[in-house]
């Protein structure tokens, strides 16, 4: 097993990562002062704020082996270059959209760092260790508002179900394997996006049916893939144009 | 006509210039509000730190920890519900006056501390 292997797959798998971290709490941000209360505005822009602090730190893990900075890899990038899943470039829509995706998003997150502190690699272990206990609130967050939503009234049920239905072929998305996944399976990166689609599918099911909600046949959804090869939603150019429009200005400007 | 804003978010809402708003809120059409208490270190007194607004218990811890336990050192959060607390009337201030000379029974009056600290300094661990 050589190291190059071992580099190949920690850089694909750190960029799906931050990818998806960044573009999410962007989108997750575009709530602040426009959240359905003070209380839950301040709770979820915090939240957004911590997912912009994982893609940090993994575009900077990729960064010691490319030679480049955080910034430079979240900012300069074509859209044809970023990997995240379709999911996380939706507009945030209603709050009940929002919140499903939150749910769906965080929980999988939660068990892909939690499998992450196994990593053959010390430098992403340490990292999932770190951030666990906040997705651990994260996911807190979320299930009680899905559970809370879904058992309030018929209007609420009824909105968290067509969230839902939306949602689930779209968060299937996720676990599309990266271009280098064999590889990030053989170096002991990572257990993969299967084993990680599996556990997720076991921790919401439950979740779901206790918040009075039917989750929709998996066998019959078609996966919304695309994001891990480069192929996006016409939501992401439009995104990338308004989060770089600062940093265009002065990339070299001092903060 | 709709507003442009240096905010993309508000100009994208596409709002009318000449709108007014939604709804005229009246009291009571919030949550309830809970009030708070940190802890900052395990075994150390829950100290009131704010209230929030929320429609039920859970809700209230959950939507607490990011209110007030975010930016200080937290180790658990207390919500209690603002009506669950009695108090005296503002007016009945006055039962607290001291008539009389009872400084005695103040805290103030135990010179203990001095020793306290003066038996800390001399057995100071190394």
């Amino acid at each position: 097993m050589s190291t190059s292997d071992k580099e190949i797959a920690l850089k694909d798998l750190c960029f799906r990562m931050a990818d998806d971290d960044l573009i999410l709490g962007h989108r997750n941000s575009e709530w602040t002062g426009l959240g359905p209360i003070l209380e839950e505005d301040i709770a979820f822009s915090s939240m957004a704020q911590d997912k912009l602090g994982y893609a940090q730190a993994f575009y900077s893990l990729i960064g010691k082996y490319k030679n480049s900075t955080a910034d430079a890899l979240a900012f300069t990038r074509g859209e044809k270059y970023f990997t995240c899943c379709r999911f996380v470039e939706y507009p945030i829509g209603e709050y009940d959209f929002s919140l499903m995706r939150h749910f769906l998003f965080d929980n999988a997150e939660a068990i892909r760092f939690d499998l992450l502190t196994y990593s053959s690699d010390t430098d992403l272990a340490n990292l999932a260790k770190k951030f666990r206990s906040e997705l651990k609130y994260h996911t807190m967050h979320a299930n009680l508002w899905i559970e809370q939503m879904g058992n309030s009234n018929e209007e609420t049920n009824l909105r968290m179900q067509s969230s839902l239905n939306t949602c689930m072929p779209q968060a299937l998305g996720i676990f599309e394997n990266g271009c280098n996944e064999n590889k990030v399976l053989s170096t002991g990166i990572f257990k993969g996006e299967k084993f990680l689609r599996d556990a997720w599918l076991n921790m919401i099911t439950p979740l779901i049916e206790k918040s009075g909600l039917k989750i929709p046949d998996i066998e019959t959804q078609t996966p919304e893939f695309g994001g891990r090869m480069g192929y996006h939603t016409e939501y992401l150019q439009p995104l990338l144009d308004e989060m770089n429009e600062v940093f265009s200005i002065d990339p070299n400007a001092e903060w | 006509m709709s507003i442009k804003s240096i905010d993309p978010r508000i100009t994208r809402a596409n709002i009318d210039v000449n709108s007014s708003p939604e709804e005229v809120l009246k009291p009571m059409s919030h949550w309830q509000t809970y009030e708070c208490f940190h802890q900052g270190k395990r075994g150390e007194h829950h100290v009131h730190v704010g209230s929030l607004h929320a429609p039920n218990d859970e809700m209230a811890v959950i939507l607490a920890k990011e209110q007030f336990g975010r930016r200080a050192r937290c180790v658990n959060i207390w919500v209690v519900k603002t009506s669950s607390i009695f108090t005296f009337d503002i007016d009945d201030e006055d039962i607290f006056k001291n008539n009389q000379e009872k400084s005695y029974r103040e805290a103030s009056g135990y010179k203990v501390m001095e020793k306290i600290n003066k038996y800390k300094k001399e057995h100071k661990p190394a």
